[in-house]
């Protein structure tokens, strides 16, 4: 305790030196925090979207599909098990059929992927209720991005032509029926939805999916034959990869800001250690073994890291919380990831986040105060009380 | 009269590694001193006063011969058992007079106590006390920049003495004072060896400490060439 009162004391009475090394220290607790918050909001954000929109509570894929490889497609395909069959119509899953096309928007010609889903889904927030038209026109829904690209507005007619089961080229006119706005680009950029039963009459496939979406609270059969099912941690592997490549990134900024602070306090200790040589052989002589001396250095090096927690609750948590509040604009363009990014992302702080930030800045900071220190433990009392050692 | 001995020195050979070879800064010292003396360690500089009063505060250890004080013997010394002794039984006062320059007057006279773990009020009194026993009651908020040579030496002597410890080792304290200081510090140092039976060892070649000694012991190249008393 008596350390930690003279170590303040000694801090204190250095000055501007000291608050400087004790801001930067504090920016970095505020900014350590704030970016893997920012991290984890986006996660959070990210996963419940593709929730909502993409992956529901998992999905069977018939087990031919691979959605990279396209040319799969006109293979993937298989009739809903009779396991799932009552879920799929009463809308509990979601059954959908996918096939690659070719619309001519405007005279144009644009690969598509063709999806058939269920009108009476409730998995997905595609507004299938909007799939309905007059008799003997196929409705469709395109998302903002796939409309931008294409030009289509609502109430557009298109031209879609496909292959059937029989690899026969046939085409139709869809209506443009819905328009919907969706932060995941994989349900949206390059395709266009359709009514499942409409679909699997077009491709000649009667009561066949190639992935099956499943909706919260389904008891799902364990295993189905012919199918894969696809957890969480499969379809959520290349998200997480994602935001950990992008989280490195940005810990490079942090980490230099932090390394900065910490070569700030390793010089300090360097400086004071040699400037105080009479004080420490003083406080030999008073009583004190070297070894005391030592932690006494190491606790005044590791208080900035400590002062460092205080201004940083002062300022850091009034802006980390308005920051959790309003969240923070992201960047135009962070769709082109590929992946699901909303315009704002609420940063979310974790209780793990937190302590491990205060652990590693306390840590660290100890080190490098504790490294120049023990230079302390080799003086000699007699010459240090003159000042004499060079 | 030998309990009432404090500091026993015999034999007392110290070198020091010099170059290739070694140099004897002491040669064969045997001395003692008593509670409540107020003595002095005299000779040129370079004789060895620095180096025996040193060894006596537990800060170097001898090569040679046995040095007790207090009760606590050279030989079995370790970091420990001498950081114990000066703790709770030695206080120095030195020629710079080593205060802690970011400390106010009364932060400095507290340190000793708060490494002796004393009671906050008990320690308030000691460090009041101590303070205006060498005058200095009206800078206790001062810190050592703001103070002449001879006040910060009475702080240092205030802080030697607030733990009330047995012995006080003094180096050359007047060294960096005019006269009149000196005179002061050294009236004051001689009153509490009076009122406190607190006994002092200087290590001084200044006439002006001379005068007031009641003992002087003189050193030559690290040898005792005379050890007298004075009425
Ligand atoms: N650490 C040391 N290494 C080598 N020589 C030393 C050391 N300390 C003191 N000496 C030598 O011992 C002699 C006595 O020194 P010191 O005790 O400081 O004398 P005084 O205090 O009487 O001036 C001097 O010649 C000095 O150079
Ligand atoms: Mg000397």
């Amino acid at each position: 305790m008596i350390a930690f009162k003279l170590a303040y004391r000694n801090l204190m009475g250095a000055g501007l030196r000291t608050f400087l090394i004790v801001f930067i220290l504090s920016v970095s607790y505020v900014l350590i925090i704030f970016m893997n918050g920012l991290y984890q909001g986006w996660n959070h954000h990210a996963r419940a979207d593709m929730i909502d929109w993409e992956v529901g509570q998992g999905q069977f894929w018939q087990e031919q599909y691979d959605p990279y490889d396209p040319f799969t497609y006109a293979d993937a395909h298989a009739p809903v098990p009779p396991e799932i069959k009552t879920a799929a119509e009463q809308g509990r899953v979601a059954p959908i059929l996918l096939s690659q096309a070719t619309i001519y928007p405007e005279g144009r010609i644009q690969s598509i992927k063709l999806k058939g889903i269920a009108v009476q889904q409730d998995v997905l927030s595609v507004p299938t209720d909007k799939l309905v038209a007059e008799d003997h026109i196929i409705p469709a829904l395109a998302g903002t991005r796939m409309a931008k690209s294409a030009r289509l507005e609502e109430g557009d007619y298109l031209l879609v032509r496909w292959r059937d089961v029989n690899g026969t080229f046939d085409a139709a006119e869809v209506k443009i029926t819905g328009i919907f706005s969706s932060p995941v680009p994989a349900v949206d950029a390059g395709q266009i939805w359709i009514p499942l039963d409409q679909m699997q009459e077009m491709l000649q496939m009667p009561g066949e999916a190639t992935l099956i979406v499943s909706g919260k609270g389904v008891e799902l059969p364990g295993k189905i034959p012919g199918w894969e099912f696809r957890d969480h941690d499969f379809l959520f592997a290349e998200l997480e990869a994602m935001i950990k490549t992008k989280s490195t990134g940005g810990s490079i900024l942090y980490l230099i800001l932090l390394a900065l602070a910490l070569l700030a306090v390793f010089d300090t200790q360097v400086l004071s250690i040699f400037r105080r040589q009479r004080e420490i052989g003083t406080y030999i002589s008073m009583g004190m073994t070297r070894r005391q001396v030592v932690g006494l250095f190491t606790v005044e090096g590791t208080m900035h890291a400590i002062l460092a927690l205080a201004l940083a609750a002062v300022y850091g948590i009034p802006l980390l919380l308005w920051f959790a509040k309003t969240g923070l604009g992201m960047p135009e363009g962070t769709d082109s990831f590929g992946l699901a990014s909303a315009e704002r992302i609420l940063p979310y702080y974790s209780a793990a986040v937190i302590t491990g930030t205060i652990l590693l800045i306390m840590i660290t900071t100890t080190i490098v105060s504790y490294m120049p220190a023990r230079k302390i433990s080799k003086m000699n009392p007699t010459e240090a009380i003159r000042g004499k050692i060079q | 009269m030998e309990n009432n001995t404090i500091i026993k020195i015999e034999n007392l050979v110290k070198q020091f590694p010099v170059g290739g070879g070694t140099f004897t800064a002491l040669n064969g010292i045997s001395l003692s001193f008593g509670k409540g003396e107020f003595s002095g360690i005299v000779g040129p500089s370079g004789s060895g006063k620095t180096t025996l009063l040193n060894i006596i505060g537990s800060l170097d250890s001898p090569t040679k011969g046995e040095v007790t004080v207090m009760g606590t013997g050279s030989g079995g010394m370790n970091a420990k058992t001498a950081s114990q002794l000066r703790k709770n039984h030695i206080g120095f006062i030195f020629q710079t007079y080593n205060l802690m320059s970011v400390y106010t007057v009364y932060e400095n006279v507290e340190f000793p106590l708060l490494l002796l773990k004393m009671p906050a009020s008990e320690r308030r009194k000691a460090v009041l006390d101590a303070i205006e026993w060498v005058g200095l009651t009206d800078k206790i908020k001062s810190r050592p920049p703001q103070l002449s040579g001879g006040e910060s030496q009475r702080v240092a002597i205030a802080r030697a003495m607030v733990k009330r410890p047995g012995l006080v080792l003094a180096d050359e304290p007047t060294a960096n004072l005019d006269a009149a200081n000196s005179h002061h510090i050294l009236q004051t140092m001689e009153t509490l060896n009076k009122e406190l039976k607190t006994t002092f060892l200087f290590a001084t070649h200044d006439d002006k400490v001379i005068r007031y000694l009641k003992r002087i012991v003189t050193l030559a190249d690290g040898k005792v060439v005379s050890d007298e008393s004075v009425k």
